[in-house]
């Protein structure tokens, strides 16, 4: 709460003495719940009815505190969807709001709106008390607006000044601005080289860019679209530092996120939409979990039935020294690679987008074959693939699912039967060189079945598909094959829960079966539920592998940032034996 | 006048229309749009620039026709890409046939006029000195403006924060869109300004090169031009650099004809397009250049989604 913008009634009542003591005692973020009883008690009792009473414009206590945004009856229909359907938001000064959603709640549409990239359809836009109509991006940087996008809006090849000078509307002066990008990322404890080029920076320097971007114009809101899904548990600690320090400078946030931990360490206030309506709102801190999820998803978070691993699987996934230059410029070489899966176990490989992950997966997928000499660097059940191509490394067990569905997993304008005879044509869909249409149309059907796939049949093209039902089909497709080793990447990016939880189970049903399994994927916790030994990408080095149950989120997080100790020099298994034992 | 100055002279001379074009389509390319129209525009250009200059017996007015001739074209191509969104590499193709058919239509009566073409500038005493005068002080006017152009369009992309957003919507039109910028209208601009340059390219063909008007009159001088950009890197040096090699290896082969070498002449004039590729490819095959100076969204629709 900020008082000192604001000479009302409130502030009157409170003498400048007394604010300086609550200040005092609790901190910077003088929150007035926590104000003693006895003086404050007309407070405490405000504050009893959640912050959203404060704001109550009936109530004479709090007129001044007017909220700085105000969203009434937001509605915004596409052709397909509803993606708002009249919400109601406010926003406090100071306050770390949540807006809490499952992917296809609306909460991007909403801030879109907010930041004048969209038009809504109906309904109004206050800022500071006052109805605005915010007509584009411009327009909100000058009342005060500042975002952070989930999928940034930089350009690559300008460098960070470069990048920060075209979103702030003042004279072109690069060298002022270099010197004014360097103060505030001090100050702010974001440090930034404004000469270096976008594309050569992490992605969680991309993110400070981006907040220092909005930093310079000295924000009123600051809009953050899932900014941790990018970031280390680390780097996710200093950026909750910086958003407190702003909204102690009484600086609002919008923090969208699916987080549900996240969310209740850090806002002071959650609204929960669901379908593109607001289904609750809620303080963070006195919520459990469990239920802001119900909230959010209408029932119950489903949880994965994990058992331990079974001892003693053959190794069926070697990746023995994997070195490789990458051809893309932009890309990662990859560094001495070892790695053993074993039938029977999951292995994890976290780490932060960018690190190799690409690399590592077209090298193992064979869509980038090894050189010929490189062909003994991986083996899949005791064959040496590395100069194989996908088909060839196909027939001899592995099953993979792609990071991207569209383009990758699937091709989009392509039906489900067509899509699943492209991976599946060796489970006898084609005789002579024809297609066997009612075996292709079983087997989609068998999958559509087996996963729960919402969808038209499997006539539907794919990219009618939620993402989440699609990515169900692709798994679905890879797993009916029984494979015998299965990779898979991202498994459930932007997948709703229900669906994730379900493709989490298949992979573990999988393994229980004696497959060897790996997961490269960025969501710690989800590698933390499924797998069975962890390790970690970094600038293309692979770390050691740690057993689950013997490590923690913050172990693997500093590993993420490439400091790990060296994986001993383990004798590779010999070509010979790998055979032997298969 | 001696022998080298006549053969810089006359490089600088066919070098110049290319300089004209490629520098306008490099703009255009740079904000990410795909013009393979440059050829029809630079015809168009040319022949309303030749009939102005004929029927007003002013060379500057068919120039500026010229340059109004080209943007109008460019701006027939960009309301099918950007307006309508039609696809950039067949409408610029069906540009550059539409510009044929209707640049040889315009000049059915032009064929046999002839123009006095265009005065060099001359400054007495400095265009006299030998070797540097002729060429330093003795150029025609729309030599001296292409160099200022490059000059121009030179600081305009890399000092200016107008250059930077043009280079940043080339890139990323959809984080232009996302900070607030305008990405169709840009875009709109540089296109016409792709337009206008070949426009001006064209004119300087037909009323000071060789001061007539023949049906296609370019022979694919809109398509170096094109190869030039994207050979150069997007770079408007390399641009230059392309432009002269042309036009010298161009004057050079007139010379190998001149001196009677038993080469068929067919083979002799594909010679500067051949060397002009040649060497730009071997001199920016660097593929960490081409990824930072390439306009990544080049050719693509853009969509500004609600």
């Amino acid at each position: 709460m900020r008082f000192r913008r604001r000479p009302t009634r409130l502030r009157r009542r409170i003498r400048r003495r007394d604010y300086e003591c609550l200040r005092g005692a609790y901190g910077k973020r003088c929150t007035l719940a926590l104000a003693p009883p006895g003086r404050f008690a007309w407070l405490l009792s405000v504050m009893e009815n959640g912050v959203g009473g404060m704001t109550n414009q009936n109530d004479p206590q709090v007129v001044g505190v007017a909220p700085r945004l105000e969203l009434q009856d937001i509605t915004k229909i596409y052709p397909a969807v509803v993606a708002n359907d009249g919400v109601n938001l406010q926003v406090l000064p100071g306050e770390i709001h949540a807006v809490l959603g499952e992917n296809g709640a609306g909460k991007s549409t909403l801030m879109k709106i907010i930041y004048g990239v969209t038009k809504a359809d109906r309904g109004t836009v206050s800022w500071n008390g006052q109805e605005v109509e915010i007509a584009n991006p411009a327009q909100a940087r000058r009342l005060g607006i500042g975002m952070v996008f989930q999928h940034f809006s930089l350009f690559e090849t300008l460098t960070v000044v470069q990048n920060i000078a075209l979103a702030v509307e003042e004279p072109f002066d690069l060298d002022g601005l270099a010197r004014r990008i360097v103060e505030v990322s001090e100050r702010y404890g974001l440090p930034l080289d404004p000469r270096r080029l976008v594309h050569s920076l992490s992605v969680g320097e991309r993110q400070r860019v981006e907040i220092v971007r909005c930093l310079l114009q000295d924000p009123k809101l600051l809009i953050m679209d899932e900014p941790t899904s990018v970031l280390t548990p680390q780097a996710v600690r200093k950026l909750f530092e910086t958003l407190n320090r702003l909204s102690s400078e009484g600086c609002s946030i919008l923090y969208i996120s699916h987080k549900l931990e996240e969310i209740r360490e850090l806002c002071h206030k959650a609204t929960v939409m669901r379908g593109g309506k607001v289904t609750g709102e809620a303080d963070p801190r006195q919520e459990t979990a469990s239920s802001l999820a119900r909230m959010m998803i209408g029932r119950e978070l489903p949880v994965c039935q994990h058992a331990p691993a079974p001892e003693g699987g053959e190794p069926r996934l070697v990746i023995a020294g994997l070195s490789r230059t990458s051809d893309d410029p932009f890309g990662t070489d990859l560094k001495d690679i070892r790695l053993t899966v074993h039938g029977g176990e999951i292995v994890g490989i976290a780490g932060i987008s960018g690190n190799g992950q690409q690399e590592l997966l077209a090298a193992l997928s064979g869509e980038q074959p090894l050189d010929p000499h490189q062909t003994y660097e991986i083996h899949v059940n005791g064959e040496s693939v590395g100069n194989l191509d996908p088909a060839a490394r196909r027939s001899l067990g592995l099953g993979f699912v792609p990071e991207e569905r569209l383009g990758r997993g699937a091709v989009p304008a392509m039906s489900l039967a067509d899509n699943a005879l492209l991976t599946a044509h060796r489970a006898g869909m084609v005789k002579l060189g024809l297609v066997a249409g009612a075996q292709v149309r079983a087997f989609a059907d068998r999958c559509i079945e087996t996963f729960d796939v919402r969808c038209g049949g499997h006539e539907a093209v794919a990219k009618s598909l939620s993402g989440g039902n699609l990515q169900k089909f692709i798994v679905g497709r890879e797993l009916l094959q029984s494979p015998s080793v299965m990779i898979a990447a991202q498994p459930t990016w932007g997948v709703d829960v229900g669906a994730a939880t379900t493709i989490r189970q298949a992979l573990i049903d999988l393994r229980n079966r004696g497959v060897a399994v790996l997961v490269i994927s960025e969501e710690l916790e989800e590698l933390f539920e499924i797998c069975d030994r962890i390790a970690v990408i970094a600038e293309g080095r692979l770390s050691p592998t740690k057993v689950t149950a013997e490590t923690n989120q913050e172990e693997i997080g500093l590993w993420m940032s490439g400091m790990f100790p060296g994986v001993e020099d383990e004798p590779l298994p010999d070509r010979q034996e790998l055979i032997d034992a298969h | 006048m001696d022998t080298f100055t006549a053969i810089v002279l006359a490089t600088l001379g066919a070098g110049t229309p290319l300089v004209f074009a490629a520098l306008g389509e490099l703009i255009t390319e740079k904000s990410g749009v795909l013009n393979l129209g440059v050829e029809g525009m630079m015809l168009v250009g040319a022949v309303c620039g030749f009939a102005v200059a004929a029927d007003s017996g002013s060379i500057w007015l068919g120039v500026l026709t010229a340059v109004a001739a080209g943007a109008a074209m460019a701006l027939v191509f960009a309301v099918l890409t950007l307006t309508f969104q039609a696809n950039q590499v067949a409408s610029g193709l069906a540009l550059t046939i539409f510009g044929i058919g209707l640049s040889a239509f315009i000049g059915l009566g032009y064929t046999s006029v002839a123009l006095d073409g265009m005065d060099p500038v001359r400054i007495p005493v400095l265009s006299d000195i030998p070797v540097v005068g002729p060429l330093l002080f003795g150029l025609d006017p729309l030599m001296y403006l292409s160099f200022a152009l490059f000059g121009a369009v030179t600081w305009f992309l890399y000092r200016s924060k107008a250059g930077l957003l043009l280079r940043g919507i080339g890139e990323a039109p959809d984080s232009a869109h996302a900070i607030g910028y305008p990405v169709i209208r840009i875009r709109y601009l540089a296109v016409l300004f792709g337009g206008a340059m070949a426009g001006l390219g064209g004119a300087y063909l037909a009323l000071v090169y060789t001061p007539l008007w023949v049906e296609e009159m370019t022979a694919g001088r809109g398509w170096i031009a094109l190869a030039l950009v994207v050979f150069s890197t997007w770079r408007p040096g390399r641009v230059m650099l392309g432009a002269y090699l042309f036009g010298g290896v161009t004057i050079l082969q007139f010379h190998v004809q001149g001196l009677g070498i038993d080469l068929p002449s067919q083979l002799l004039s594909m010679l500067p397009y051949l060397a002009t590729i040649f060497v730009l490819v071997l001199i920016s095959r660097d593929i960490n250049t081409i990824r930072l100076n390439a306009p990544a969204s080049i050719g693509q629709a853009f969509h500004p989604s609600n």
